[in-house]
Order: C-alpha cells, then structure tokens, then sequence
C-alpha cells in the first residue's frame, strides 16, 4: 500500500502547527504531523513552527536536521527499509543489503531515478529474533532470504 | 460448539505471517461453518515457532506451530474434528522453553488480549496498584527498594533510590517518563511488552506517580515501533475509560495520566538525559550530570525516568510482595530479567529467567546453537555498544556485576549470536561507525574519535602498519572512555575492545608465503 500525500498547502500547514502547538514540547509532534501530511517537512514550514512555538528558525532547523526520521523531500513511492544493525548482520543480512543495491541500482539511502523505490537502511526493528528484517510502507518482514527479497524489490519496483 | 482460537498481533509475529494466517483461519472457519473465535494476542516469545496459533481445551491451552496459510485448511479440519496434526506441540505450558522461564514480567505476555482491560484484570492486573493505593508512599518505597530492583534499561541504578529521590524533592509539578527508546540490536522486551501487555506498563507507571506525587507521565516510543506505539495508545484510552488513569484512579483521590510521544530515529535518545531534551522537543544532545533528572528532569522538575521493564517489574512487586521478587536472582543482582536471544539463533526469542544462568546455558542450551547450523563464534551481549565474548567466556553468570568484571555488560539483556562466519574487523569498524553516525556531538571524543576509529580500523583491515594502528585504536578507546558523558561515547570501546582482545586473530594478517619461506 502506498501512502498518499498532500501536497504542500500553507494553510494546511498553519492548521497542523495549530492543532499541536499548545503541547509542551511540541517541536517533534509537529514535525512528525507535517511529514504525515505532506510526506516530508517541507522549508517553508520551518519558520512558520518557529513562529507558533516562540523558537527561532535556526532552533526549529536545528531540530528538524538533528532526527534521522525527517525529510527534506519527498520519499519514493515506495520505501524499502532493511535492518542493518548487529542481529541483521548476524543473519546474512549484509548480503541481502547489497543484492538489493544492485537490484535497484541505488545504494541505501537513495531514491531510484523513476522515484518509484527509496531504499533505506534502518537500525532495528525490534525483530531480531526472527532475523534479517525489512519494512515495505510500513508492513514488516521477517526472515528474509534473497527469494523474499526479491519480491519485496519487485513489489516496491511495480 | 465455538473454537477459541489465538493468534499473536506481536510485530514479531506479524513479520513472518501472523495476520495472514489470522485472516486464512477465519475464511477456512465460515467456508466450513465452523464458529470460531480468534483472539489476537501477544507473543508468547519463541519467535521460530510463529505464527504460533493456539486452541482454547478443558485441559488448558494447544499449541500448533510454525503455521502458514497453506497450513490453515488442514488445521482447522484437525481442530473440529479433534484429530491429530503434524504442527501440533502440545500443551503450551509444558513447551520445555517456556516451562523452564520465571514468567514475572512477562506472565500474561501471549496470553491475554492486549486490547482487553477486561482480561488484564481478569488476570491479575492492578492488584499491585490496587495495595500500592492501600500502602502509602512511604511503604512503597519500602516495597521497591527492598525488592532489589535494578534499572532494567542497561545502567542498572537500583529504582528504590532513584524514587525516593524524587519522592523526597519538592516542585510544583513532578514527571514520570518510561524510556521506550529500545534502540539495542537484539533487544525487543520493551516492544513485546508494550504490544502484549501495554497495561501492565501504565500501572507501573501510575505507581511510580502515586509514590513521588507525580500527575502526568509520558512514553518516549521509538518510531520504529509503530506497532507498539499503536497499542500503548489504544491501552491508554481504555485504561482511562476504566477510570485507571485521569481523575480519581481506581475511586482514590489520586489523579494522574499518561501521553505517549514518538522518537524520530536517533539511536543516542535512549540516553536518558538526551530523551528529556527530545521530549522537550529539542535535539537530542545529552546533558551533563549532575543535576540528576531526579531533581532537574523534564521541563527542569523532578522526574522518574526509568526503562519499560523497570516499571514492567513493578506490580508484580506490589501485588506479591519485595520478597517474592527478591527471592530470585544472585548477589546483587536481584529478580528476573527477560533475556532476548537473537540474531543467528536456532531458538530466538524472550526467555525471562532469575539472574545467574551462564551465558553457555543461553545460547547453547536454550538458544540451540546457530540457525545456521555451524558453531557459535562470538557473542554481543547488551546491544551495539556492549561487548563481544567468546566461547572462553561462556561460563559468565547473568549478573550486572560478572559481567562488568570481564569488560562486558548485560544492558537491556540482548544477546546477539554470530556463527564462525564473522569477521570481527568488520563488526569493530561497524561499532565506531554506528557511534560516528548516532553521537549527539556534543563531546569530542565520541563525536570525532568515533569517525578516527573508522579509519583506523579500516587501515588495519588494509594491512596497513597494523601493530601501530591496533595502538592507537586501543588509546583512542580509552580516550573515548573516559572522555564521553555518556554511553555512546563511553561504551562504544565495549565492542571494539573486546573484539580486539577476544578474537586477535581476526586482526593479525595471516603470514605470507615469502615470510614463511624465509
């Protein structure tokens, strides 16, 4: 399933600011809302949050630049995720890295050039019992093996 | 008649096919005419055997597993006629992994509904709050201190203190914040407990903020955790309903209630200082102590912040007594912990035992060796910023401090099992690169010795001047060691030291044939 996006609007933006600004500590909440919405936290955004929050632009950029998660622009249609900490790598999982590099002609953390698959380390999913594991839009995979790898690649790929 | 069937919701279980066959169960169910119920629970923890579905008998629970979807029709038709089946274990309880765990904790983990309040208190849930209401601050803390209990999230500080300590401090508002942050490759308790029993964590918490007069609590969940965050919410909204959080808890005078905030990806949150400033909504840049968050936590007030097992532990404390808790465990290390195996492991999964059991016993004996099938080289024990041991030492107990006395750590009680396939240059480079790329910057010798320490080892594995380099990356760890104010900086040589010292070989360049020739 792909997520859908809006596109950026600034007035749905200042209505996602508003509805979370009166938290305390409000700056990630709010950045996490944007990129529900718009798929990434776009720069416009930036000094908008600052404004609601009493914080300065260079704090709110210092926030949103410091989290892995946030992005500075939309993903591909679809996002590849493989676990590459300790488990995963215990469990062939680096193999499996790289025989999806080569499948999608990109390397981790890179978005293929038709933008249809962004591909995506990750450092644990918690599901290192049943390792190596990936994540397709959000659906978890478990014992992976090239033959599942494949058809996760050629998922993302359609 | 109806068959009550269970099937695990665990993201675990969900990874290699739970909801699939779920859905396939109850298809074959209306094709056949054949009422079912399926319960969707948590993981009971023995990750090869999922999807694991059990069946509800007079005699107590069946187990059938590992299920696929090919499997359900054959299955359902053995379930209603009552005859046999090739996936069929037995009586779960007497599954000889399970049967040889102390279940405290973990007690109703995959066995009751996580969405169901109902169920939780049909099985002894908020027993512990209910006597810790009846108790009074003090006596708690009487409680808590005398059960041993030790920080479950790695620094193993015992909570009884740390409590009192925010008991004792006087503010205007106090925290209570539960660290999901679970981070550690080859950890997944605090995930498995938040999705199989998410309400077991919130009276936990609710008796930590009765016992320091705190009135709100937050759960820092780490975004890669979307499942658990999913269910702790859902458990929140009912856990309130059911008048166990908000005003008056459970018909008291005490009020007091719980959000859940969502990481953003930076492994060094799980810092507990680093996780306050996050929550405040700030970069995740560690503080120095003191002042301890005890006095000077979230939002500058006194605040409790403790791991998801820390305040899983408790109402069991409460219910049963110190003591009972107490009772297990060696020296100073006191109770359960919910040991992880994982990684390349023939049976992986959550085994929750007293402290004390070798290391040898975990992975050999319970874990069954390798998945792989070939032997057991190396083992990370507490996560990527704990240490790497070898066969040699497989005769360490489970305890904080035999652990620490042989340079390693238990951590959040993770063990990852590498076969004789690693090769461990490549896992000391990958410690000070995982270090380089999660270190908050604040302090030198994590944030730019982590990226040194790359190179370095990236020399060595070159062949390059590798005595002198092996030297310098020996001082450079110390350096990071005592030069870091936190663990990131100060652990990271774990792994990288103990792969030096435990695994030389790796390190050496094998002799040329033209030096063997001389």
């Amino acid at each position: 399933m792909t997520a859908v996006f809006e596109p950026w609007n600034e007035t749905r933006g200042a209505e996602i600011i508003t509805e979370h600004a009166n938290l305390e500590g409000a700056t990630l909440v709010i950045l996490h809302a944007l990129q529900e919405a718009f798929g990434y936290v776009p720069e416009a955004a930036i000094p908008m949050v600052a404004q609601a929050l009493n914080l300065s632009r260079a704090e709110v950029h210092g926030v949103f630049t410091f989290y892995h998660d946030f992005r500075h622009k939309p993903a591909g249609r679809h996002v590849l995720k493989l676990c590459r900490a300790e488990a995963c790598q215990a469990a062939g999982g680096d193999a499996l890295a790289a025989r999806a590099e080569a499948k999608l002609g990109v390397s981790l953390g890179n978005t293929t050039a038709d933008d249809r698959v962004t591909l995506e380390p990750i450092y644990c999913l918690g599901l290192c019992a049943t390792a190596p594991s990936a994540m397709l839009d959000g659906r978890l995979i478990g014992r992976l093996d090239q033959k599942r790898l494949d058809a996760l690649v050629a998922e993302a790929q359609r | 008649m109806s068959l009550r069937l269970f099937v695990s919701r665990d993201a675990g279980a969900i990874a290699v096919g739970a909801d699939e066959v779920a859905l396939a169960l109850e298809q074959a169910a209306s094709e056949r005419g054949v009422a079912v119920e399926i319960v969707r629970t948590g993981s009971r923890g023995l990750y090869w055997l999922e999807p694991l579905v059990e069946v509800a008998t007079p005699q107590g629970r069946i187990a059938f597993g590992p299920v696929t979807e090919a499997d359900v029709p054959s299955l359902l038709d053995a379930l209603a006629s009552n005859t046999p089946h090739l996936l069929r274990i037995g009586a779960t309880d007497e599954i000889p992994w399970l049967k040889r765990q102390t279940r405290l904790t973990f007690a109703r983990c995959g066995v009751i509904d996580p969405r169901s309040l109902d169920d939780y208190r049909a099985h002894d849930g908020y027993k512990g709050l209910e006597r810790a209401l009846s108790l009074g601050s003090d006596a708690i803390l009487t409680e808590v201190t005398a059960s041993g209990l030790r920080g479950r999230g790695g620094a193993g500080f015992p909570t009884g203190i740390k409590w009192k300590t925010v008991a004792q401090a006087k503010a205007d508002r106090k925290f209570i914040v539960c660290n999901a942050d679970e981070g550690d490759s080859g950890t997944f308790a605090d995930r498995m407990i938040m999705e199989g029993d998410p309400f077991l964590v919130i009276e936990g918490m609710t008796i930590a903020g009765l016992t320091v007069g705190a009135t709100k609590g937050y759960i820092y969940i780490r975004s890669e955790y979307p499942h658990a965050v999913e269910a702790m919410d859902a458990a929140i909204v009912a856990a309130r309903r059911g008048g166990h959080l908000g005003d008056k808890i459970g018909g008291s005078t005490y009020c007091f209630d719980l959000e859940v905030r969502v990481g953003a990806g930076a492994y060094v949150c799980g810092e507990e200082t680093s996780l306050l400033e996050s929550l405040e909504g700030r970069r995740g840049i560690v503080r120095a102590k003191p002042p301890l968050p005890a006095h000077h936590g979230l939002f500058g007030k006194p605040t409790v912040i403790n791991n998801v097992l820390s305040f899983a532990a408790i109402p069991f404390i409460l219910a049963e007594g110190a003591k009972a808790y107490a009772d297990f465990g060696m020296g100073r290390s006191r109770g359960t912990m919910p040991i992880q195996l994982a990684g390349n492991i023939r049976h992986g999964g959550l085994f929750e035992t007293a402290f004390g059991v070798t290391l040898g016993e975990l992975v050999d004996d319970i874990g069954g060796g390798t998945f792989t099938g070939r032997p057991v080289r190396a083992v990370q024990v507490g996560g990527p910023l704990g240490a790497y041991f070898p066969r040699a030492l497989f005769d360490t107990p489970f305890d904080y401090e035999a652990f620490a006395q042989r340079d390693g750590l238990i951590g959040h009680g993770g063990i990852v099992v590498f076969d004789d396939s690693v090769d461990m240059r490549r896992q000391a480079r990958f410690a000070m690169e995982f270090c380089a790329v999660e270190s908050c910057g604040k302090c030198t010798p994590c944030r730019i010795g982590s990226t040194r320490g790359v190179e370095t080892i990236e020399k060595i594995i070159n062949g390059e001047r590798v005595s002198e380099n092996l030297a310098l990356v020996e001082d450079l760890c110390n350096t990071m060691k005592f030069g870091s104010l936190c663990a990131l900086g100060g652990f990271t040589p774990y792994p990288v030291l103990s792969a030096l010292k435990h695994f030389r070989e790796d390190f050496i360049p094998a002799p040329t044939t033209l030096q063997a020739a001389e």
